[in-house]
């Protein structure tokens, strides 16, 4: 187990962080912590990067306990927290030699590890930090992270703010990283994000909803999902919301999810309803549950 | 924010030791002559022919002089009583009323000195005037105290006040860019990327302090020869005693702007706290007002005000040529206070929460 993670949890005044919250990451995997935003995420980052004591609860990280070890752990993780927070007024290779030289290394004996990255960002070497765009930034900010061979890598909403271009490369770079060897726990509010994670954990308000691969918990899902669409979108989510049967009603991109309390729903009834109360060019079709679904499911 | 921290000094030292002076000239002064005599006009001739009064006003009544001094007219108001010649003359005797504006205290107490100066040296001559046939041995016997200013003979007040004001600006540019510093770090982030790695405490406080500490000894060399060669500063003492006296005063304040920045968490706070004990330390230092004149309890506290005890040390160094042994008391006590200041900085400073 590279993190293990045991009944943590952590109240600021009277809010409560984190309730109670256990799971494990294996060795080498890449770990998603789904939520949205406030629901604790950031906070268990902390605890496991040592900035933070939990109230209640232990957590290991590469072996070494939070509390008592956490000297080890500092030498032994890569940390990326959410907010850029890296030297504005140093460029990209002072950035790059300071962190080195603060782990007790160069840039070049861990070269082939940040190769890949750094090459994307090195014409702009003797740039200054905060002169670069959002993703060049992230990129830099995963190569400081990187630079000490960390055997876990910490990474608070990395793609919040970046482009979709730049989010899809970032999370080509992580697999890459993942072969190399390095256990990654990666906190995001984006669900499709979620897929390409080896293992999910959704939390919400401090909990845990569920831990499972995004297939078996997309499979879990044992309701039907259909997308609803007419010429009136917002009509239509008030008008299904009404519907007797109704179970649960979003706007899912260009369509409505609607999920019906019966098993066996009857279509064309709901067709019939829409149109006495006025909807148009009414479209249904049955869709399979992503892990959005199931997270809007689970925070109910 | 390099140029600020160097330009701003160097404008400080040249403005505030060509203003901050006590030397109070050109008092507006009226008088009320009721006796108008040979005697009151002389004296009063005395005063015009001061460099620190002006003789703005005569007046009638006291009336109207009283109204003068209300409008602000006039400072100082000097009324000679009527028969003041023939007292004098008679009784050997007279009174004069002095009415000062004394809205600030410091300044009515200067004047009162100047005119009671005057008045002082009128006195003699008048008695010399009227005592001419001296019997032998009878004679009026004149005691002269010829003053003598060491280390200030002109009592120029550049000359104490420059080495105190080069104390102030080492210890605002020091104690601010720490108390400032780590707090940005806190503020943008990057506090938080650091305290994940393994760096030390000390490594980490050393390095942020230290750059601190060579701008703080580049100040004083910048401040003592602009004080030499603009306003004739003399350096009598040996330079190395002022150096090794600076060089741990500003570990005490790095130390303290440090421990206010563990406290805070915006820059603001730590602007307002650091600005506080700036404000204290620097009006209870001795530099404006002296400290021997300041009520038993306010002398207490000033014992525990670093800012004290350097401007004590340059003035000594500079100005009187003390030696090592001299400020050896300071230097304990300016030892004691970097260590309690340091210690408690690096206690305070957490890398966890």
């Amino acid at each position: 187990m590279s993190i293990t993670i045991q009944n943590i949890s952590k109240s600021f005044g009277d809010t409560q962080a984190l309730k109670n919250v256990s799971f494990n990451v294996k060795k080498n995997e890449l770990f998603g912590l789904i939520g949205s935003d406030g629901a604790g995420k950031t906070t268990l980052f902390r605890i496991l990067t040592t900035l933070l004591i939990a109230d209640e609860g232990t957590a290991t990280v590469a072996q070494y306990d939070v509390l008592a070890n956490y000297k080890d752990i500092r030498n032994h993780v890569g940390y990326m927290p959410g907010k850029f927070s890296l030297y504005m007024d140093l460029t990209i290779q002072e950035n790059l030699e300071f962190f080195a030289t603060i782990f007790g290394t160069t840039v070049e004996a861990n070269y082939d590890l940040i190769k890949d990255i750094y090459e994307q960002i090195a014409p702009f070497k003797n740039r200054k930090a905060g002169d670069l765009s959002g993703g060049m930034k992230q990129k830099l900010a995963l190569s400081c992270a990187l630079i000490h061979k960390p055997k876990v890598l910490f990474l608070d909403e990395p793609t919040t703010g970046v482009d979709a271009v730049s989010r899809q490369e970032f999370w080509q770079m992580l697999k890459k990283l993942q072969k190399k060897g390095i256990t990654i726990l990666v906190s995001t509010p984006y669900m499709d994000e979620a897929e390409l994670c080896d293992r999910i954990a959704l939390i919400d308000k401090g909990e845990i909803l569920d831990i499972d691969t995004p297939m078996n918990i997309t499979n879990k899902f044992n309701r039907k999902i259909y997308n609803v669409n007419a010429k009136e979108t917002y009509k239509l989510i008030t008008d299904l919301k009404n519907y007797p049967n109704s179970y649960s009603v979003f706007p899912f991109g260009e369509f409505i999810h609607y999920i019906d309390n019966n098993d066996n729903f009857n279509k064309e009834e709901l067709i019939t309803y829409l149109q006495e109360k006025g909807n148009e060019n009414i479209e249904i079709s049955q869709t399979k549950p992503t892990i959005e679904d199931v997270f809007m499911d689970l925070m109910q | 924010m390099l140029p600020i921290i160097f330009i701003m000094p160097i404008l400080q030292i040249l403005i505030l030791s060509n203003a901050a002076t006590f030397d109070i000239k050109k008092i507006k002064m009226a008088y009320v002559d009721h006796d108008k005599s040979t005697f009151s006009r002389e004296l009063i001739s005395k005063f015009q022919a001061s460099p620190y009064f002006v003789v703005t006003a005569d007046f009638p009544a006291s009336k109207l002089g009283l109204d003068a001094i209300q409008q602000g007219k006039a400072a100082v108001l000097l009324e000679i009583p009527t028969d003041f010649e023939k007292d004098l003359i008679k009784d050997k005797e007279s009174s004069l009323s002095i009415q000062v504006n004394a809205i600030n205290g410091a300044i009515a107490g200067i004047e009162n000195s100047y005119v009671n100066q005057i008045i002082q040296k009128f006195n003699t001559n008048i008695r010399a005037k009227l005592m001419p046939v001296v019997p032998f041995g009878k004679g009026l016997k004149q005691v002269v105290v010829k003053p003598s200013f060491w280390y200030n003979q002109n009592l120029d007040y550049k000359i104490y006040m420059v080495p105190g004001i080069i104390v102030l600006l080492i210890t605002m540019v020091t104690f601010f860019l720490s108390g400032m510093n780590i707090v940005r770090e806190k503020e943008i982030g990057t506090l938080e990327q650091i305290n994940v790695t393994p760096i030390k405490k000390y490594q980490f406080i050393i390095g942020k302090l230290f750059p601190f500490w060579v701008i703080g000894i580049f100040l004083l060399f910048l401040g003592m020869n602009i004080g030499r060669i603009a306003f004739n500063v003399p350096i009598v003492g040996n330079p190395a005693v002022i150096l090794l006296f600076a060089s741990i005063y500003i570990l005490v304040f790095l130390g303290f702007g440090f421990f206010i920045s563990n406290f805070t968490e915006t820059q603001q706070q730590a602007m307002f706290i650091a600005w506080f004990f700036v404000v204290i330390f620097i009006l209870m230092s001795g530099l404006f007002t002296p400290i021997e004149s300041m009520p038993s309890w306010a002398q207490k506290i000033t014992e525990y005000n670093p800012i004290r005890y350097f401007i004590e040390v340059i003035r000594m160094v500079m100005l009187k040529g003390s030696g090592f042994k001299d400020v050896l008391p300071q230097l304990t006590r300016i030892i004691i206070f970097s260590i309690v200041m340091n210690t408690l900085a690096v206690v305070s400073y957490k890398k966890v929460n």
